[in-house]
């Protein structure tokens, strides 16, 4: 492998691993608050590209701005999702949360299926972000830099409302004592409402970066990313959002790597990523950034 | 100011609280006394509007407050301490506080609040950026209360603040307690610390059993025999 070959391969790498970053966030968020893997997570990730494509088809509005609405609907979805299939079992045993959330997950891709129909739909991609350029050796596209630069910019966005604001204040309460927080006036309801529109819309913006990467969209496409972003989430820590985002991004090296290195394995990147996993739990079933916290009583 | 009427709780099957009727005029310290598992802690999270299955009538400042979600009762003015500390261990002990103020927008008021709880807590000035999981039980425990006051409620509920402390603490725990009384917070107060907690309330309710066995002003309550031989260690005949 040449210099220019490994670099191409450290920009996939990142960029790749900046998407699984994205979307573990949402899993992490979830988690992290009501101890509930939403597996409708890699849906909303679906439904984020398909929102785009038809605001684009139906207005033709400025890209960004169509960027823009489809993660707010999105987010709303989630919300909504979050308010129809979770808050209603708030305090049902967590295993009926968690069949809900198996429930709605297949609802939404076999609704997918007959709204959007099964076959493909060739997502709309921007000529900018499928512009290359000669860079030293290499030919790199646009969307090669935007997509790691963008995510970044939404990850700092992220911690900043998780680390520095009130809301993300209430939500670091919330994610450890429920009761006592609303004791400290946190209306916890909102701010679970919140926090789903939050991950949905980062799942939207990670959903639409990949259909520009691979420009084709169908029902079903949230459900292999998805996976892997779980297994991002666990592998950093599930419940920690800095976790979620070296777990993705160390996923998505990985990844790519093995395929550059190994690429008679290539087949079986997803494999590798479930193997990922499964040493994960039985090493560190924490994750990297997972801790549990000692509290004196 | 606080009045409960006729308030029943179940917890499933359980009975916990069995037609409770209680008054806490303002500006004054009502404490509620009895064994572990009599109902007290109940008592305060059915108030609090942190149990579901309640039934009677809650009443603060004259308006209903059963079925109200928590926050909001907390927006009324009537804050509770719970039993336990439960403060954030992995938040420090300015956002604990913070957390406190969490739905005031008077910045002023609450930065003169927080002033207020540095000056009856100096030690947890000297914490402000650390963990509240790495302080001493003592000191979460006046985080604890702390916290509560940050929300400058109307009444302040406080669970076992006594609870785990050494006796010095305690002492200093019930003086503090007195102090925010006379600074204008009236307070409800539960305590295993029965001598303590009616040293210094106004009106004492005693629980047995889900039920108000015996009530009557602090001084009373603490001269009573019935009182003395089952909470206050006199050996007379203790269940
Ligand atoms: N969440 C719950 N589910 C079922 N039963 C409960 C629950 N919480 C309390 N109880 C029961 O209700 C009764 C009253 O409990 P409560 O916590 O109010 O007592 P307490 O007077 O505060 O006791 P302590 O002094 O030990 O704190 C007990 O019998 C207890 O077992
Ligand atoms: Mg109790």
């Amino acid at each position: 492998m040449t210099w220019a070959v490994f670099a191409q391969n450290i920009v996939n790498g990142i960029s790749l691993g900046s998407l699984y970053a994205l979307v573990a966030i949402g899993y992490t968020m979830v988690y992290g608050i009501l101890r509930l893997i939403n597996f409708a997570h890699s849906d909303v990730f679906m439904l984020g590209a398909y929102m785009l494509f038809y605001i684009d088809f139906m207005f033709r509005l400025p890209w960004w701005l169509t960027f823009v609405l489809a993660a707010v609907l999105t987010g709303v979805l989630g919300i909504t999702i979050e308010r129809v299939a979770y808050r209603p079992l708030r305090q049902a045993p967590r295993i009926s949360s968690l069949i809900s959330a198996i429930g709605i997950s297949f609802f939404i891709q076999n609704l997918g299926l007959v709204v959007f129909g099964g076959r493909p739909k060739p997502f709309p991609v921007p000529q900018f972000f499928s512009q290359s350029y000669m860079v030293g050796s290499v030919y790199m596209a646009n969307i090669s830099w935007v997509v790691p630069v963008f995510s970044g910019l939404l990850m700092l966005g992220l911690t900043m409302l998780v680390y520095r604001t009130k809301v993300g204040l209430a939500m670091r309460a919330i994610s450890h004592d429920m009761d006592t927080s609303s004791l400290m006036s946190v209306n916890v309801d909102g701010i679970i409402a919140i926090t789903f529109g939050v991950g949905s819309a980062l799942a939207a913006a990670g959903g639409i970066m990949w259909a520009l990467k691979y420009p084709q969209i169908n029902p079903l496409m949230g459900t292999v990313p998805g996976i892997k972003a779980f297994i991002a989430a666990v592998l950093g820590g599930i419940g920690s959002i800095p976790g979620a985002m070296i777990g993705g991004m160390l996923l998505g090296m990985l990844e790519i790597m093995l395929v550059a290195l190994m690429p008679t394995l290539s087949g079986f990147r997803d494999a590798f990523a479930y193997l990922v996993l499964i040493v994960i739990l039985l090493a560190r079933p924490t994750g990297l950034l997972g801790r549990e916290f000692r509290e004196k009583v | 100011m606080l009045q409960l009427t006729d308030v029943n709780v179940h917890y499933g099957g359980i009975h916990a609280v069995k037609g409770v009727t209680m008054h806490v005029s303002p500006g004054s310290i009502v404490t509620l006394i009895g064994a572990n598992g009599a109902g007290k802690s109940t008592i305060l999270r059915a108030v609090s509007g942190l149990v579901r299955q309640c039934t009677g009538s809650i009443a603060f400042l004259g308006r209903p407050i059963l079925g109200l979600r928590p926050h909001d009762i907390v927006k009324r003015g009537l804050t509770m301490s719970p039993e336990g500390r439960r403060i954030f261990p992995n938040l420090t002990v300015k956002e604990n506080l913070a957390l406190g103020s969490y739905s005031r927008t008077d910045r002023a008021g609450v930065a003169d609040d927080e002033e207020r709880v540095f000056r009856l807590f100096p030690r947890l000035k000297e914490r402000i950026s650390q963990p509240g999981g790495t302080l001493s039980g003592g000191e979460q425990q006046m985080l604890a209360v702390a916290r509560a006051l940050m929300s400058r409620p109307k009444l302040l509920m406080l669970d076992e603040p006594s609870l785990g402390l050494a006796p010095v603490l305690t002492q200093e725990i019930f003086e503090i307690i007195t102090t925010i009384r006379n600074e204008g917070t009236t307070i409800l107060l539960i305590e295993q610390n029965a001598f303590g907690a009616l040293s210094i309330a106004d009106y004492g309710y005693v629980l047995e059993n889900g039920r108000i066995a015996l009530e009557g002003p602090g001084k009373e309550l603490l001269g009573s025999q019935a009182v003395q031989g089952a909470y206050l260690g006199a050996r007379v005949g203790v269940v």
